[in-house]
């Protein structure tokens, strides 16, 4: 998801019994749906797999905002770019929401940006694709801000305050951009025969990435346990997966859309689509940095934290300067 | 109250000994809804002085309507009771349940009271 591959202690998950008493009364607050508040105790493993969490869910949103930066400027009208406009920046939004609730855990802004930056911490493997054509602007507010719903919902619940709050606020915002996705694109499968077979080919090129945002199969993942037992993972990936697949068939067949994957089937038994699972091959090589827009991706931000130096330091200093003169004048 | 912090948010052990960063400050941001209700703990941000942290609040906070009115607070000025303290501080509510006005039966007779 915007999280994905969250590693945890590596070890299986305590039962009450293995663990010390504070750990113990730890794990039954949760159990029992209290939040776990900022200065609360939380073991040390907690903590750590929170920030990488929400950190990685952070960055992903800021990165997030580069395919479809890309396509402001090109926007075919000037509703539609107001539009994509005031969704890019709700993109920034979150991602601001998110380091907050990151920061509540003792970790900085800047070494969050600066662990991005190194490539040291991760973001979404699926802003590692491009956007070739404004089909995509449909298709990834459709697809892939719809993965993110799928996702976000049940994080709403999730154990620690400050995580379920910012969830909360997201959760409120995203789903304007799922629909103006889906508007894109019902614009463009109503359109003339090419901005249809642009709209199929965006569906095409962004259908297995989207499958991929849940990460591998998990059900038998010890992280995943752990992160469950913690309540700050709701899911397994393949549950949320097989959601996302029963809501969006039908509404690709409603655009009049193929799904490209000719091995999906409505299964009665189960009662939900069989699909073809994504080539996990491609997903490992992309979280490794071998996408087809990692590098460019990460230059960006780079570029961006450089170029903005003089202007953060710069402003700091004014506000200091102001705050000395002040203390200068009360005394 | 034995132990009022006035740092927000606690350290994490691993950076603990990393010197501290030239960051923006951070501060806490509070909304008032609609005219006559109170203001609220929305978030935080970072901003290089109050009048940045006010028009950042509004760009963070508020981009669909949701306020009339803005404060925003250095995060280091607050100060706030401890998890420890949880018992020391509200048990003794608990048991004064006369402070409600239910404690009290008034017969019917009596009237609107």
């Amino acid at each position: 998801m915007y999280a994905q591959m969250v590693k945890s202690t590596g070890q299986g998950v305590k039962s009450l019994d293995e663990m010390d008493p504070q750990e113990r009364a730890f794990q039954e607050r949760i159990n029992r749906d209290e939040k776990i508040e900022p200065k609360d105790w939380m073991p040390a493993a907690y903590r750590k797999n929170l920030i990488r969490q929400i950190g990685q869910h952070a960055h992903s949103e800021i990165v997030g905002q580069l395919p479809e930066g890309n396509w402001i400027t090109r926007a075919p009208t000037l509703e539609r770019k107001a539009i994509l406009l005031a969704k890019v920046q709700d993109e920034a939004g979150h991602g601001l929401y998110l380091y907050c609730a990151a920061e509540t855990l003792g970790v900085s802004r800047d070494e969050l940006t600066e662990d991005l930056l190194s490539g040291k911490m991760k973001y979404s493997s699926i802003f590692n694709y491009p956007t070739l054509t404004w089909a995509d602007m449909g298709a990834v507010g459709w697809l892939v801000d719809g993965a993110a719903i799928m996702n976000q919902v049940p994080l709403q619940r999730t154990s620690f305050g400050p995580y379920a709050r910012a969830m909360v606020r997201i959760c409120k915002e995203e789903s304007f951009h799922q629909r103006q996705g889906y508007d894109i694109m019902m614009k463009m499968a109503n359109g003339s025969d090419a901005q249809k077979r642009m709209a199929q080919d965006a569906l095409n090129r962004f259908w297995y990435p989207s499958l991929m945002m849940f990460g591998p199969s998990d059900k038998d993942s010890v992280h995943s346990a752990q992160s469950m037992a913690w309540k700050i993972k709701m899911n397994t990936n393949d549950e949320l997966r097989q959601k996302f697949v029963d809501q969006t068939v039908p509404q690709a067949e409603y655009l009049g859309l193929t799904v490209p994957d000719p091995d999906i089937a409505w299964n009665e038994e189960k009662g939900g689509y069989d699909f073809t699972e994504p080539d996990w091959s491609e997903f490992f090589d992309v979280i490794k940095g071998n996408g087809p827009c990692n590098v460019e991706r990460l230059a960006a931000r780079n570029k961006a934290w450089d170029e903005g130096r003089w202007v953060r330091d710069a402003l700091l200093a004014h506000g200091e300067k102001r705050r000395a003169a002040r203390v200068v004048a009360a005394e | 109250m034995s132990s009022v912090s006035p740092s927000p948010y606690p350290e994490t052990d691993e950076k603990a000994d990393k010197p501290k960063r030239h960051e923006w400050p951070l501060w806490e941001v509070f909304v008032r809804g609609q005219h006559g209700m109170s203001h609220r703990h929305v978030g935080s941000l970072h901003a290089p002085d109050a009048e940045m942290a006010i028009l950042n609040a509004r760009d963070v906070y508020t981009r669909r309507n949701e306020g009339v009115s803005l404060w925003v607070v250095e995060a280091r000025h607050i100060a706030a009771s401890s998890p420890s303290d949880k018992g020391p501080l509200y048990e003794p509510s608990e048991s004064k349940i006369y402070r409600h006005p239910t404690f009290f039966d008034i017969p019917d007779d009596v009237g609107a009271m």
